[in-house]
């Protein structure tokens, strides 16, 4: 039964690979964003899990039980998130862009750097 | 200190030079050699210091943990080096001045000229292996650029890339060697590594060491078989061949040698190796100089062939040796910058420098002339010039050669009268014969262009006639690098004896050489045609293309251009290496991370995230698409708060949002999913990533608990409250602990958005 | 394209949102929030009102440069890193605290408090930028 995490992290790497194999450059984005999920929720899980207690410590007494989910990955994925977030904008755009200059969205007709 | 002042000093006037250039025109030569000037009276100053043997220092640690250092030393020997870089210097800044008027673009000319002078000064005064090595190459690189200044000739571009090409690999072998000897010493100090030569001598690399030093300093001083990249050196501007091209730079390689010279001098292998390479460079360079019709080509394989010289006099290593090539290396310093400063200026004012088109020159130019004749002189061995004393130190220090004497002497005697062949042909076919006609109206070149030449001649005359003079400048050279020995007393007069003789004879064959010279050198050439025709230049670039295409067809199999098949050979070389991994390991499957914590809520979410990423992959309409994209990120965050990461949950909701925001605007102006692949890729692409896919999940159920980092995250939980004074340790960590990261994260963030604005603004130049 | 219904919503939500932005922010150091969500809620007010009531009108009446509130952000941040070390000759990034008042109505003030603000400003920026842009090249 608890396997059933690692296996939707793989499926969802799986998800991610299939997409960035595609030629259409869209679906490559969307598989960048796959990637990105599959990752944090991976580092999630490495971290060890625990069921309802957030990263908070109320007062000196609390630390001591050490009970709280562990903040460190949460705070690794938190940047990655927002990282991702500009990183995605980043790439929806150069995708736009590069369909205004180029007229497609077929990422084999991108094997030259020169313009036709 | 006063090392490092002269540095700064000369790299800050490499700065200003072009601003001074560009205000002052032909005037800035002068101007700028000030500084040399001033550099030398101070040499000048401290000689009773270098001679009672006290050296300046200045030592400033580089990577201690490398015993890497930054240091200089100003010996007997750095100061000699020091006076020809910053004497020669400054008479070839004031040529230059007047000479690059013609040229364009000639700001970053003097800068290119004053910085190597730095750099030259700093690669004789290290005294850190590290140090020298990093001088040596800004000479290198410098060279370069003055090579290809006039970088609209493909020749230039060409000769400068080859000098470069060469000395570089030079460079890198004598980077290797000097690590070598880093590491049997311990330090890249050179004072120390040179009061312990046995170290060196006794040790396992003392063979490559060997080998990678003596490649370094032989394609420095173009000696034979790298000396050809000197020859097209010449594509440089008159000032440049006249500096580095025969007064400094090429002696970097001797200079190295000299300077290691207490390293090596027991070493049987040196000795016969620098002696070899010495006598084969002397002589094929003064055979090659005899057929050439290119004046400075001319000058070059003369150079090439003291170059030798120096070599097998420093190889030799006798006192009478080393005398002798401290002595030379004067004299050719002096006579061969004045004849290149004298092509320079008869290319300038005739408009040729091919020797057949040249003649009588003496009637528009007669105290070039005179300087010319001088220098000739000197470089023919004729006294009262110091070229004679030093001629005959080289050959009574052949003479009295250790070993094959008679060889060396009879290589050096044929290298000699060579000499005296070409310096007669130079003089009576350039200088005097019967006037020839010139595009241009020739005259008498400008009283810039005649100072440097007519003073270094003056010098070479008055050493001559008072060879104390000479003998004192270089005598704490000579006991900075053989401290055992005592220099030979220098005389212009030695009484009649053999070696007088053989000066006359010298002379003799050599004048007439020059009267069967219609004959001679055709028979030279054709000789050359048949024996000598090595081409080495041409197979140099013959060599570079084939590496080139091979490099092309090498990189066109990589790289395709297919952007999937990328993507697919990482994908697959990445699943290998993990399958390696994890076998390596011996992992088990029993998973600790999961136990006992899953609940209907977690179901859920994984049934959303399921579902939803299939519907993205099958759907066939993009803006759906993004919705179900967005419904993953949902599902994600469940699964996030149920586990306690509520700061990532809040986040994760609003990023998704804004993304779909962004990518709906984004996919609206995109053309509709076109079906590209057929059945065979897709079930390919979907092997690939359900094997990718699989293997992760199997890392994750390999992962045992003990490789958990539990200390780092306790100390963050137990230390937020009471130094970071916040309860939220996920925030805490973000804006205290590691505020290092989240400064760089929002650095990429404004990044991120800069780019996004400039790919949006960019106006591409269409061509039509 | 612009709707009443979303023009009134806007008129309403955007200050509320903009207040909320702040709260997070300001909360984030003991409870959930902080720089990142707040900078993120606070850039989503900007483009709802823009969505709604255009660009011209969101460029005259709230931003007209958000690149400004970017070098703003980065440099607060920045600075901030290098208050303890001008003051005490820490290294780099170390936080300084002061308590102002005490009792109950103690407040603790810091340079992480200035960071987070750093964070706030560059994400509010960043978003605000981006959206603004492509919205100006695509519709």
């Amino acid at each position: 039964m608890t396997t059933l995490l690692a296996i939707l992290i793989g499926f969802l790497f799986s998800v991610s690979i299939y997409l960035l194999l595609r030629r259409s450059i869209v679906k490559l984005v969307l598989g960048l964003l796959f990637l990105s999920y599959a990752t944090s929720l991976l580092l999630f899980v490495t971290g060890g899990l625990t069921v309802g207690k957030p990263a908070f410590v109320e007062s000196q007494t609390q630390i001591a039980s050490k009970v709280v989910s562990d903040p460190l990955p949460q705070a690794l994925i938190l940047t990655a998130i927002v990282i991702g977030f500009g990183v995605a904008a980043f790439a929806m755009v150069l995708i736009y862009r590069f369909h205004r200059e180029t007229g497609t969205i077929d990422m084999d007709e991108l094997s030259e750097t020169n313009q036709k | 200190m006063e090392i490092i002042t002269i540095l700064i000093l000369c790299f800050f006037l490499a700065t200003v030079a072009p601003v001074i250039r560009q205000r002052t025109g032909i005037w800035s030569g002068w101007i700028l050699a000030i500084v040399p000037a001033a550099i030398v009276v101070w040499l000048v100053v401290i000689y009773p210091k270098v001679w009672a043997g006290n050296a300046f220092r200045a030592a400033y640690e580089w990577l201690p943990q490398l015993n890497m250092g930054f240091s200089f030393r100003l010996d007997g020997l750095s100061w000699l080096f020091a006076m020809l870089i910053f004497g020669v210097g400054s008479l070839i800044l004031i040529y230059a001045g007047y000479y690059m008027k013609t040229y364009k673009n000639t700001k970053r000319f003097f800068a290119y000229l004053v910085f190597f002078m730095g750099a030259m000064f700093g690669l004789v005064a290290a005294n850190d292996l590290m140090t020298l090595f990093l001088f040596w190459e800004l000479t290198s690189v410098t060279s370069f650029l003055l090579i290809g200044f006039k970088h609209h000739l493909k020749a230039a571009r060409d000769a400068a890339l080859q000098a470069l090409l060469i000395t570089g690999t030079g460079g890198l072998a004598l980077l290797g060697g000097f690590i070598l000897l880093g590491i049997e010493y311990q330090t890249f100090n050179i004072e120390v590594i040179l009061q312990n030569p046995h170290i060196f001598l006794n040790s396992k690399y003392f063979l490559p060491i060997s080998i990678l030093l003596m490649v370094g300093a032989f394609t420095k001083s173009a000696i034979f078989p790298f000396h050809f990249w000197l020859p097209g050196a010449m594509q440089a501007p008159s000032p440049v061949s006249a500096f580095l091209h025969s007064a400094t730079m090429v002696k970097a390689g001797i200079f190295l040698l000299a300077r290691l010279l207490p390293l090596y001098s027991q070493s049987d292998f040196w000795i016969y190796t620098l002696t070899i390479f010495g006598v084969t460079t002397m002589f094929a360079g003064g055979w090659l100089s005899m057929a050439q019709n290119d004046l400075k080509k001319i000058l070059a394989y003369t150079t090439v062939s003291a170059l030798g010289t120096l070599v097998l006099l420093i190889g030799t290593g006798t006192a009478y040796a080393l005398t002798a090539a401290l002595v030379f290396l004067l004299v050719h310093a002096f006579y061969k910058a004045t004849l290149f400063m004298m092509a320079g200026n008869i290319e300038k004012k005739t408009g040729t420098r091919q020797m057949d088109a040249l003649g009588g020159l003496r009637h528009w130019m007669p105290v070039a002339a005179i300087i010319s004749y001088l220098a000739l002189l000197s470089m023919s061995g004729v006294p009262p010039m110091l070229g004679f004393i030093g001629k005959e130190l080289i050959y009574e220090a052949k003479m009295k050669a250790p070993d094959a004497a008679v060889f060396i002497l009879l290589a050096g005697f044929l290298a000699n009268v060579f000499m005296v062949f070409v310096s007669a042909r130079i003089a009576f076919s350039v200088f005097l014969g019967p006037k020839m006609s010139f595009d241009k109206k020739v005259a008498e070149p400008d009283v810039a262009l005649l100072t440097g030449p007519g003073i270094l001649v003056i010098l070479s005359l008055l050493l001559g006639v008072f060879p104390e003079i000479a003998q004192n400048i270089i005598s704490p050279a000579f006991t900075s690098i053989a401290p055992d020995e005592s220099l030979v007393k220098l005389k212009l007069w030695h009484g009649f004896n053999n070696i007088l003789l053989l000066s006359v004879l010298t002379v003799s064959a050599g004048l007439l050489m020059y009267f069967a010279r219609k004959g001679l050198i055709n028979r030279i050439s054709r000789l050359n045609e048949l024996f000598f025709n090595l081409h080495l230049s041409e197979r140099f670039f013959a060599g570079l293309n084939a590496f080139m295409s091979f490099a092309g067809r090498k990189t066109s199999f990589v790289q395709h251009g297919y952007h999937r098949f990328y993507l697919m050979t990482m994908i697959l070389s990445a699943t290998a290496l993990l399958w390696y991994g994890m076998f390596k390991m011996n992992f088990s499957w029993d998973s600790h991370l999961f136990e006992g914590v899953l609940s209907w809520i977690v179901l859920v979410a994984i049934f959303v995230i399921v579902s939803a990423s299939i519907a993205t992959v099958t759907t066939s309409n993009r803006l759906n698409a993004l919705i179900y994209i967005g419904l993953v990120g949902i599902g994600l965050t469940i699964i996030f708060i149920y586990y306690g990461g509520v700061d990532l949950a809040i986040t994760l909701i609003v990023v998704e949002t804004l993304m779909i925001v962004i990518g709906a605007m984004v996919v609206y102006r995109l053309p509709k999913y076109i079906r590209y692949s057929g059945v065979t890729s897709r079930v390919r692409d979907v092997l690939i990533s359900v094997v990718f896919g699989a293997t992760i999940t199997a890392i994750i159920l390999a992962i045992s608990p003990d490789y958990q980092a539990k200390e780092v995250a306790d100390y963050f939980v137990e230390n937020s409250l009471t130094k970071g004074f916040g309860k939220n340790v996920v925030n805490v960590i973000l804006v205290d602990f590691r505020a290092l990261d989240t400064l760089g994260e929002i650095t990429v963030l404004a990044l991120a958005a800069i780019g996004i604005a400039s790919l949006l603004k960019l106006k591409l130049d269409k061509k039509t | 394209m612009k709707s009443q219904i979303i023009q009134i919503a806007a008129t309403y939500l955007m200050p509320f949102l903009l207040v909320l932005s702040l709260v997070v922010f300001y909360r984030g150091h003991n409870e959930p929030g902080g720089g990142f969500i707040g900078g993120l809620i606070g850039g989503s007010a900007i483009i709802l009102y823009a969505g709604a009531y255009g660009l011209e009108i969101t460029k005259k009446l709230w931003i007209n440069r958000p690149t400004a509130l970017i070098w703003i952000g980065l440099a607060m941040a920045l600075l901030s890193g290098f208050f303890a070390y001008l003051t005490h000759g820490s290294p780099f990034m170390t936080a300084v605290w002061v308590q102002i008042g005490s009792g109950p109505f103690a407040l603790k003030v810091g340079t992480p408090l200035l960071f987070d603000l750093g964070v706030y400003l560059t994400v509010m920026g960043m978003l605000v930028k981006v959206v603004l842009t492509v919205m100006e090249e695509v519709l």
